[in-house]
């Protein structure tokens, strides 16, 4: 039975929803603002300052950027680092966290300790560096998958989100002669696949967008990742993008809009996945608000 | 009995064992390494023959004028972080949670989720995009409008604002998250007892929804407390450049700038160990309140 709204309160309702569209309005009109100007032509962000919406649609900057080895070779790391990545963290988080998820494990306790203690305290950015230089990993690509391999954060997530399984499974499949091996890979994972999807879309946008483990350790610019490709033809400016693979003949496109388009470049993946993303991670932020 | 014990978990073992070794060799080992932090470290002589020089670093730390301005800058980024953005998500997720009209309000929250998903170069860089003189947007407006350009990026003044601005962006939308879902959890029969005592919106609010949330911004709030020396390394690490340094610089900057780039290892390893041994002894502070406002405390 509806009940009849106060004159106030519809009013109340009224500035409440303008106000959070005009607040949805102001996050996305920059990406707006970036994709629109990055099909722009030279000529009307020459002459019209600013748009929002250019009136001649124009793939120039996208040609040239495609068109130059460094951006691809950028994006093709990235791809690598995203994909290589995420399928180690993966296996290193659900590898570790099953057995601190079973209360028959011995030493648990101490280790669980262990994985805490990391999360409040640290070596620091130096004796991390130092640690990664002596393994021989600086200017290859372990060094952008092996020191993140596994976040203590997930980890305990996923181990508490194992421990709330019923143990009835792994009775009967011991009874059948399974070991405990066999029990995570053919039970215990199979029907965890909807929260380890969740941590692989996470872990996997922490690895596109990887940027300062990147400017740490890779010193070699053919190896860079998109983001830190990113940083120096946008924020530092270097034009790091032309080389001499780039077409010359044609007229280049407009600084602006080749920046702009770098960004799209880089943000795209993110914003295609975002369906699953949005699907998936409030029940990740939520697993995240259980006490480890 | 232990061998058998132990041999009937031998394939638990086997499993950990990675995830343990990673833990041991990229978490505890750089600990151990913090110990440089008393030698001078010289790598062509290694960690152990590197001679040992006590608090030699420390003192340096503490007595240079740097100590001072890297204090302020972190101080007041942090500070600005919680007067302004911390309130932010709070104020959204009250608003949400009042918007009854279903489709609305997912179609704000979708859109809203998105920044913080990207990174901190995207960020930045679209804010470059807006920012320049070159024909950024705001300074075209400004001319337009018969103003004349500010050098936001390259200037002291606007550094802090740009920061905390930045961060109101992205994490604005992503913030609310968990005050909606306290807020999912209110039974809605509160709501009808006191429509029928004759409560209107506003006092629904303060009476209901409010109390609701109440445990969750403390909690935050002492978790933001807790780091409060971490103001946003990637984001200020990008924004940093020399005309703003003055302001900008923060102790992971300056780790960097000093360690990496000009390579004391030594004094940069104290200057980071300074800042952890802070940042611990402030969660474990910020942990004990928590559990003193009777609330469960972060670990």
């Amino acid at each position: 039975m509806p009940i009849k709204q106060s004159w106030g309160s519809r009013l109340f309702d009224g500035v409440n929803a303008a106000m959070l569209f005009a607040f949805a309005l102001i996050t996305v009109i920059p990406f707006i603002y970036v994709i629109a100007g990055s099909f722009a032509t030279q000529k009307e962000l020459l002459t019209r300052g600013f748009i929002l919406f250019p009136t001649e649609f124009s793939l120039d900057a996208y040609k040239y950027i495609f068109s130059t080895q460094t951006l691809v070779r950028s994006l093709l790391v990235t791809v690598f680092i995203t994909v290589a990545g995420t399928l180690i963290n993966l296996f290193f988080t659900c590898l570790m966290a099953y057995p601190l998820a079973r209360r028959d494990m011995d030493f648990r306790k101490p280790i669980l300790m262990l994985v805490v203690f990391s999360m409040l305290f640290s070596g620091g950015m130096i004796p991390t560096f130092l640690v990664v230089k002596q393994l021989g990993m600086i200017d290859t690509y372990w060094s952008l998958l092996i020191p993140g391999a596994i976040s203590a954060f997930n980890l305990i997530i996923i181990r508490n989100f194992f421990q709330q399984l019923p143990d009835g499974l792994e009775e009967s499949a011991k009874i059948d002669g399974c070991n405990d091996l066999g029990i995570f890979l053919r039970i215990v994972l199979p029907l965890s696949m909807p929260a380890i999807a969740t941590f692989a879309l996470f872990y996997a946008v922490g690895h596109w967008n990887t940027f300062f483990n990147a400017v740490l350790y890779i010193n070699d610019n053919t190896k860079w990742p998109i983001q830190v490709l990113l940083r120096q033809i946008v924020i530092l400016a270097l034009g790091g993008i032309g080389d001499s693979t780039a077409m010359e003949s044609e007229v280049p496109p407009p600084d602006q809009a080749v920046k702009m388009a770098v960004i799209v470049v880089s943000t795209l993946p993110i914003l295609l996945v975002y369906p699953f993303l949005q699907k998936h991670f409030a029940k990740g932020v939520l697993l995240g608000s259980v006490k480890g | 009995m232990l061998i058998a014990r132990l041999m009937r978990n031998r394939w638990l073992y086997l499993m950990v064992l990675p995830g343990l070794l990673y833990f041991l060799i990229f978490k505890y080992w750089p600990m151990y390494g913090i110990f440089i932090a008393f030698k001078d470290y010289q790598p062509y002589l290694g960690f152990w023959d590197s001679p040992f020089v006590g608090f030699k670093h420390f003192d340096r730390l503490f007595s240079d004028p740097n100590f001072i301005v890297l204090f302020r800058n972190t101080f007041i980024l942090a500070l600005y972080n919680i007067l302004f953005f911390f309130p932010l998500p709070i104020l959204v997720a009250l608003m949400l949670n009042e918007l009854r009209h279903e489709l609305s309000k997912r179609i704000v929250q979708t859109l809203v989720y998105i920044p913080h998903f990207m990174s901190w170069v995207v960020v930045v860089g679209i804010a470059y995009m807006f920012l320049t003189t070159e024909g950024g947007f705001i300074n075209v407006l400004l001319e337009k409008l018969g103003g004349e350009k500010v050098t936001f990026l390259v200037s002291n003044e606007w550094f802090r604002t740009i920061i905390t601005t930045e961060v109101m962006w992205k994490e604005t939308g992503w913030g609310t998250i968990i005050f909606l879902a306290a807020l999912s959890g209110v039974d809605p029969q509160l709501y009808e007892a006191a429509r029928m005592d004759g409560a209107n919106r506003l006092r629904q609010l303060w009476h209901i929804t409010l109390p609701a949330i109440r445990s969750t911004i403390i909690i935050l709030l002492i978790l933001r407390l807790g780091h409060f020396l971490d103001t946003g390394f990637e984001q200020i690490f990008l924004m940093l450049n020399a005309m703003n340094r003055e302001v900008g610089e923060v102790f992971d900057t300056y780790v960097y700038a000093v360690g990496i780039s000009q390579g004391q290892y030594s004094f940069s390893t104290a200057v980071g160990l300074f800042k952890s041994i802070v940042g611990l002894i402030l969660v474990v502070l910020a942990n004990r309140l928590a559990k003193k406002f009777g609330e469960e405390g972060i670990y």
